[in-house]
């Protein structure tokens, strides 16, 4: 599994807000994303009635979704597909590393998958002595940095240009050293020439899959730049990972998920590439892969099945939430400390790694309520919070001095009389002290507050007291 | 891990259960297509048009497909490419007078690194999305869609229909029921990436270039 740094995430976020290169790099993407997914969103009336369809279309498949497994591994397997099933990480990383070793692997092509983050699987299959190569271009950034995807989408999303620029110096060292790089282009073009090679020499492409569908056995991977579709083309052996959720019944479902997928992720109508492939190639093909094995992985998903997480495995990781979340456009993806960012990585990643390790996540939240709003399957996200909170409350893991704050306040917020009583002498306390300022910029107990903003002075009187004065009929 | 999650759902493996899932399987439900997809037939060409033209594809009408071979020396010549396509065994794209073309040579397999130019001829084409809709095989090999710089599709206007659902229509019509070939591929513009400083970059490991030629008649 990808290192975990979440039990630090209020240091990693800490980081992050003083790291310039991140705030600059975070300064126009994700809110350019946000801005399209707008205008894709206007540009189809049928979006709302499409969002309840989606999310419909999610239930029913998760409430039958033994059945629909069971029909996918059968159709899967008539159109010559080996069909694995790995109940956690460790399981996937083991069949994946045996299909490589009987295929006489020595080059791996790998399209976009987070669930290859998740279990972790580049490191497993460096140890093997493979060579690993992250074809999509933001994936293939991030790999040769030495980093993790800061987004679901957008994996480099974190990085300028100029960043890249010198990674592409550093690292491409057979070419000119005087060679132009200053445009998008001419970098895009580089790395093209680079990884094709890479596509042409591999024994095995793994992919991901944004789809499986049990009509037909097929696995669908959605792309801009077609790289997972030379993954899958060009290899003898396609590998699909994929975990249990991504099942839909039928084409009819898997076109309304399609339509919302795109425009709520990067805000096109439709992604550029959007391929279905089905077992290996034909007898009378002349390209594609020799064999074709499909892995699903479990890892703890199906523990929520039946609970009150259920919903959010309806997820299609389009990743809308994170271009719309304050926090996540403050700090970025990495703070959160392993693979999912953002309100989805808040609800799922203590579903995964345990609410021990990533209680800070699920309190990384304003509740401003905008993830569930863009949402398309339309996942509960800040209400799951809550749910984390107060699981990691009575899981005792809120440090002592917060539980007593909170029982105190819950002692006083449940006794009005007590509560008006302790407001009435407060707040003309603190109205006469910071009268003069208009604002606290120091408060002992408020010091979290304080830190980054100034504390507006109270007027004098409380609103219940004003609001019995205008009932009495007394003038303001 | 079926247990598990039969166990998590609170299910058990009834007749009932089964009865509707292979009741969703074999009539799949499609209670809302949007309006976008179900336009006439003659304003789906003038949205095909605009939706590719708006995703960087270049678009040419053609009246007949006698027209098909002079299009595509056209559009080589103007692009200042070779006169050589790769394509496959597609049977239509092999009737077409290609003999009033004899510079444009054409070589018949999947492609290959160095191929600079690929032809493939459209299963279907949706109007919705500006959407492409390819089958892979030895009439049209999956590998043509992505290897070369230049991809030019012919698209005939009876394979055009208004939405996703009308292209699923057309694959099991010619590949049978709960049958697909080993690649269906949805192409909706020339290959791009926005992953260096967020700006859109044509050509990322696809075709640069993605030119459809479409047959009125």
């Amino acid at each position: 599994m990808s290192a975990i740094t979440s039990p630090d995430f209020k240091n990693n976020a800490r980081a992050a807000l003083a790291d310039r290169q991140l705030q600059r790099a975070l300064s126009e993407v994700p809110r350019g994303l946000a801005a399209r997914r707008g205008a894709a969103r206007a540009g189809l009336p049928e979006f709302e009635a499409l969002r309840d369809l989606g999310r419909d279309i999610k239930n029913h498949t998760l409430a039958h979704l033994d059945l629909y497994l069971e029909e996918f591994e059968r159709k899967a397997s008539e159109a010559g597909s080996t069909v694995h099933f790995a109940a956690t990480a460790e399981e996937a990383r083991e069949i994946i590393v045996r299909i490589c070793r009987e295929a006489g692997a020595r080059v791996v092509t790998k399209g976009k998958s987070m669930i290859s983050e998740e279990v972790g699987l580049n490191a497993r299959l460096e140890a093997e002595g493979l060579q690993v190569v992250e074809t999509d271009l933001g994936e293939y950034l991030v790999q040769i940095r030495g980093e993790t995807p800061s987004h679901i989408i957008a994996p480099a999303i974190h990085l300028t240009q100029e960043q890249v620029e010198a990674d592409f110096r550093h690292l491409h060292r057979h070419l000119p050293a005087d060679r132009v790089l200053i445009e998008p282009a001419q970098l895009v073009a580089e790395a093209r020439q680079i990884l094709r090679d890479k596509f042409l020499t591999a024994d095995v492409g793994i992919t991901g899959a944004n789809f499986l569908i049990a009509e037909t056995g097929s696995s669908v991977i959605v792309t801009n730049e077609g790289n997972g579709d030379l993954t899958q083309s060009l290899p003898k052996v396609h590998i699909v990972l994929a975990s249990i959720e991504k099942l839909v019944p039928t084409l009819e479902d898997v076109s309304t998920l399609i339509r919302l997928l795109a425009r709520s992720a990067t805000g096109q109508d439709i992604s550029t590439y959007t391929t279905f492939s089905t077992g290996p190639k034909r007898a009378d093909d002349p390209d594609g892969p020799q064999a074709c094995h499909v892995v699903i992985l479990d890892n703890g998903r199906s523990e929520l099945l039946g609970t009150e997480f259920q919903d959010v495995l309806r997820c299609i990781r389009c990743g809308a939430c994170m271009n719309h979340c304050p926090v996540y456009t403050a700090i970025g993806g990495h703070a959160y400390g392993w693979v999912y960012p953002g309100p989805i990585g808040s609800v799922l990643t203590p579903a995964l790694i345990g609410v021990h390790s990533a209680g800070h996540l699920p309190n990384a939240s304003t509740f401003c309520g905008r993830c569930e709003e863009v949402c398309p399957m339309r996942i509960p996200l800040p209400g799951l919070m809550r749910h984390w909170r107060e699981a990691e409350f009575s899981g005792g893991d809120t440090p002592l001095l917060y539980r007593l704050g909170l029982k105190a306040w819950a002692a006083v917020a449940k006794r009005p009389r007590l509560y008006h009583g302790l407001v009435r002498i407060v707040m003309p306390v603190l109205g006469a002290l910071g009268r003069r300022a208009g604002s606290f910029r120091h408060l002992p107990l408020a010091r979290g507050w304080t830190r980054h903003r100034d504390l507006a002075a109270p007027q004098g009187r409380t609103f219940q007291a004003q609001w019995a004065d205008r009932k009495a009929g007394v003038p303001r | 891990m079926i247990a598990r999650i039969r166990q998590g759902l609170g299910v058990y493996d009834s007749a009932q259960r089964r009865a509707v899932v292979a009741k969703r399987l074999a009539q799949p439900l499609c209670p809302l297509v949007p309006e976008r997809a179900k336009r006439s037939a003659e304003e789906r060409r003038h949205q095909l048009r605009t939706s590719l033209e708006g995703q960087s594809a270049t678009f040419i009408e053609v009246a007949r497909a006698s027209d098909i071979p002079a299009a595509v020396a056209r559009m080589l010549r103007s692009a200042n490419l070779p006169l050589r396509v790769r394509t496959g065994d597609d049977p239509f794209l092999r009737g077409l007078p290609w003999q009033t073309e004899p510079a444009l040579e054409r070589t018949t397999g999947s492609a290959h690194d160095d191929d600079e130019v690929g032809l493939s001829h459209a299963t279907a084409a949706v109007a919705e999305t500006g959407t492409l809709v390819m089958t892979s095989g030895a009439e049209n090999p999956v590998t043509l869609n992505y290897l070369p710089e230049t991809h030019i599709v012919v698209v005939e206007d009876k394979t055009m229909v208004g939405g996703y659902e009308g292209a699923w229509d057309k694959i099991r019509a010619r590949f049978g029921s709960r049958a697909m070939p080993r690649t269906v591929s949805f192409i909706s513009g020339p290959s791009r990436s926005a992953d260096i400083g967020g700006q859109l970059v044509m050509g990322a490991h696809g075709p640069r270039r993605l030119c459809v030629i479409f047959v009125r008649g």
